[in-house]
């Protein structure tokens, strides 16, 4: 009888650590996100609360495969590779017709181009500015004093649009504490600092070149105010799943069931 | 971890020409040489100039006048990492943080901050022209007024079309001749014209050579780096009119001939794949900036930067159009065609870009040269935060980041091609050699 195979994905981001344990490279067996990333105990708190998950030990896992800012320190990894292809090839698994994926991540937003199969055809990621990030939000809703989980709500309440200019994190931290100043009310600023970032990062998108279907991905994807803002920019529907923050760690494990298949068949060749 | 390192493939280390010193050598002595005639110079209390590094030097060579290269000058001080200390004092000075960074370690250099990178005297005379960057002209009349020295600038108009008019050499010409003007006051010497011509047959033997041995990248596998290139430019800024760079390029030329016969390459890895690299590489930063490639087995195999400086001419007014083009100094569609008949001719697979933060004129157009070789040549263009001289305007992690993404897309392709018995690299069809200088009058 023939066992399963298990391969682990862990995404180590700036900001979170996400882990996906794929069985035959098809069925979701382990899930984790622990908020905090590389140069953490993230990485490892995440390794060891999915195989607790999943109720394996590493020797059962055959392939883990690392990804993220964090990727060439995780001692465990037998394989690393760039969170654009993980991204495209998580992508492709929920959603088989992505031909364009943004993604916003802690310390990076970029816009992928993904060709017919789900391979990676081209992307344009922001430039070391913090601009359209995920970090961008965190440090607005430090300022206005409420959860980065609460932003979605806000948005949806908000009647009128007030402009932000500035992706600059700096300035627009100053710009928004002006509007605190004139009473604007706090979910029109965060309806303005969604569409400051849907700007900025629907423009990355535009020089890849848009083209349905439009998938978001990374933690950033969760908050349906930001997703509205960039569908607005854009003018194509986006689609997100509840996976989206996983999504770099579930392709990061599909590679690792391909990279496997491939050595076990280099393998069975060589045997004979 | 399995980290991936490419080992070195042994046995493939080219050797120097019988009889020859490596020819990296010898270009590293002529360079050293130049600066070292400069001081000579000035120690003999003769005059020594500032050059921008495409001003026609052939004027001043033809008063025997020594010159050296701020450009070029800042260029090694970044890359012995000793300009972010001058492009603070620049800063310090007054010089806001957004302009080229040559331009700060060379006014802080001029101002009197010293530097051990490369011993070069102070000016008596500055040589300025437009033709590379507006942002020089400011920059050389600082230098100018910082030492109250005279300045002889020669005005290129931006080349918005692919041709030079007759209209534009006339002006031209008129500014050569009121440089002459200038130099002969200078000097207190008369123009001479035979030591000019001299100076122009040197310089095109020099370009001659030099672009020869750029072409090499054609060959697959290539028997150099484009990174040897980069390292071979002070020559063919500092020392065109010199018949020592001649020399030196023609034994360059020699020496990779001689490695195409032979099977070896100064890149002595797999070729894994091949890239065109845009714009000039950060200096202080050349290993994290070269061993990603290496890692993954990408050889550079274009550079725009490099033969940019070949110009070859036959008379004043072709050399006067030859001098009006520069990698960011000509139209979009010149500065396409030269980019991707090169990446024709050189075989390449994907390309890299650097955003530079110093070079405001060089970043300025990529954005839609880059769209165009992703729509003309199907490759995936990858671009990156950097600066030719700041440091802190690059960030290593992020640019390994985006290098691993190219690699992985190339890789997929690769395999595909190969699978569907294709060329991998881009084609040679329709290709027409790439002509850097052609004067078009
Ligand atoms: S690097 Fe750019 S800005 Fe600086 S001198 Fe050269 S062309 Fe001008």
């Amino acid at each position: 009888m023939s066992q399963s195979v298990y391969t682990m994905g862990i995404d180590i981001g700036s900001t979170a650590t996400k882990g996906v344990i794929l069985k035959d490279g098809s069925e979701i067996v382990g899930k984790i996100v622990i908020d905090v990333g590389a140069g953490t105990s993230g990485p490892k708190r995440a390794v060891e609360g999915i195989l607790e998950q999943a109720g394996l030990a590493r020797e059962d896992i055959q392939y883990v495969m690392a990804t993220g800012y964090g990727r060439n320190a995780l001692e465990i990894a037998d394989f690393q590779m760039s969170e654009l292809s993980c991204h495209a090839r998580g992508a492709y698994f929920l959603f088989p017709h992505v031909h364009t994926i943004i993604d916003i991540g802690g310390q990076d937003a970029k816009a992928l181009k993904i060709g017919d199969g789900g391979v990676l055809d081209n992307f344009v990621m922001n430039d070391k500015c913090a601009a359209g990030t995920g970090r961008f939000l965190d440090v607005i809703a430090h300022v206005l004093e409420v959860d980065v989980s609460e932003l979605e709500e806000l948005d949806a309440k908000s009647q009128n649009d007030v402009a932000i200019s500035s992706t600059c994190t700096v300035f627009a931290e100053s710009e928004v504490i002006s509007q605190l100043a004139q009473g604007t009310k706090i979910e029109d600023i965060v309806k303005g600092i969604h569409s400051a970032i849907a700007s900025r990062v629907g423009s990355l998108a535009k020089r890849v070149g848009i083209q349905d279907d439009v998938i978001m991905t990374g933690g950033v994807a969760l908050n349906q105010g930001m997703v509205r803002a960039l569908e607005a920019n854009i003018g194509h529907s986006i689609h997100t799943s509840e996976l989206c923050q996983l999504n770099g760690a579930l392709g990061a494990a599909l590679f690792g069931y391909q990279k496997y298949q491939n050595k076990a068949k280099k393998e069975a060749r060589q045997a004979k | 971890m399995a980290k991936k390192v490419l080992e070195k493939i042994p046995g493939i280390t080219p050797r120097p020409v019988e009889g020859h010193k490596p020819a990296a050598a010898v270009l590293r002595g002529v360079v050293d040489a130049v600066y070292g005639d400069a001081w000579d110079a000035k120690q003999r209390g003769e005059l020594v100039g500032w050059s921008s590094s495409k001003f026609p030097i052939e004027l001043a060579k033809a008063f025997d006048l020594q010159v050296v290269y701020p450009e070029n000058h800042a260029a090694t001080t970044a890359a012995k990492k000793d300009g972010l200390r001058l492009c603070n004092t620049a800063e310090d000075m007054g010089y806001d943080n957004d302009i080229c960074g040559y331009a700060r370690i060379s006014l802080a250099f001029a101002a009197g901050e010293p530097t051990d990178a490369r011993k070069m005297p102070q000016p008596d005379f500055v040589l300025c022209c437009n033709n590379i960057c507006n942002m020089m002209t400011k920059w050389y009349e600082n230098i100018a007024r910082i030492h109250n020295i005279p300045m002889i600038m020669i005005d290129f108009p931006f080349q918005n079309t692919k041709d030079v008019s007759e209209e534009k050499i006339d002006y031209m010409v008129g500014q050569f001749e009121h440089a002459i003007h200038q130099l002969e006051e200078l000097t207190g010497k008369k123009f001479d014209e035979e030591k000019f011509n001299a100076a122009c047959d040197v310089a095109n033997r020099t370009a001659a050579a030099w672009l020869k041995a750029c072409s090499y990248m054609a060959y697959k596998p290539s028997p150099l780096s484009g990174f040897d290139l980069f390292n071979h430019m002070a020559d063919i800024v500092a020392a065109r009119c010199d018949v020592r760079a001649a020399e030196g390029f023609e034994l360059l030329a020699e020496e990779f001939e001689q490695s195409v016969r032979e099977g070896t390459s100064t890149w002595e890895y797999p070729e894994e794949h091949r890239i065109l690299f845009e714009g000039i590489p950060c200096w202080p930063a050349l290993r994290p900036l070269f061993e990603p490639l290496k890692n993954a087995g990408v050889n550079v195999t274009a550079v725009v930067y490099a033969p940019a400086f070949g110009f070859q001419y036959d008379g004043i007014r072709e050399m006067a159009a030859a001098y009006s083009k520069a990698p960011c100094s000509v139209c979009i569609e010149d500065g396409v065609e030269w980019r991707e008949t090169m990446a024709k001719e050189n075989g390449i697979s994907g390309a890299l870009v650097n955003y530079n933060r110093s070079c405001k004129p060089w970043s300025g157009a990529m954005p839609e040269i880059e769209r165009r070789w992703k729509e003309d040549l199907d490759i995936p263009v990858v671009h990156f935060d950097g600066d030719q001289a700041d440091e802190r305007n690059f960030s290593e992690e992020q640019y390994k980041t985006r290098v691993q993404g190219l690699v992985e897309i190339m890789d997929e392709r690769k395999e595909a091609r190969e699978a569907a018995g294709e060329e991998v690299y881009t084609n040679f069809d329709n290709t027409k050699p790439t002509d850097w200088s052609k004067p078009t009058i």
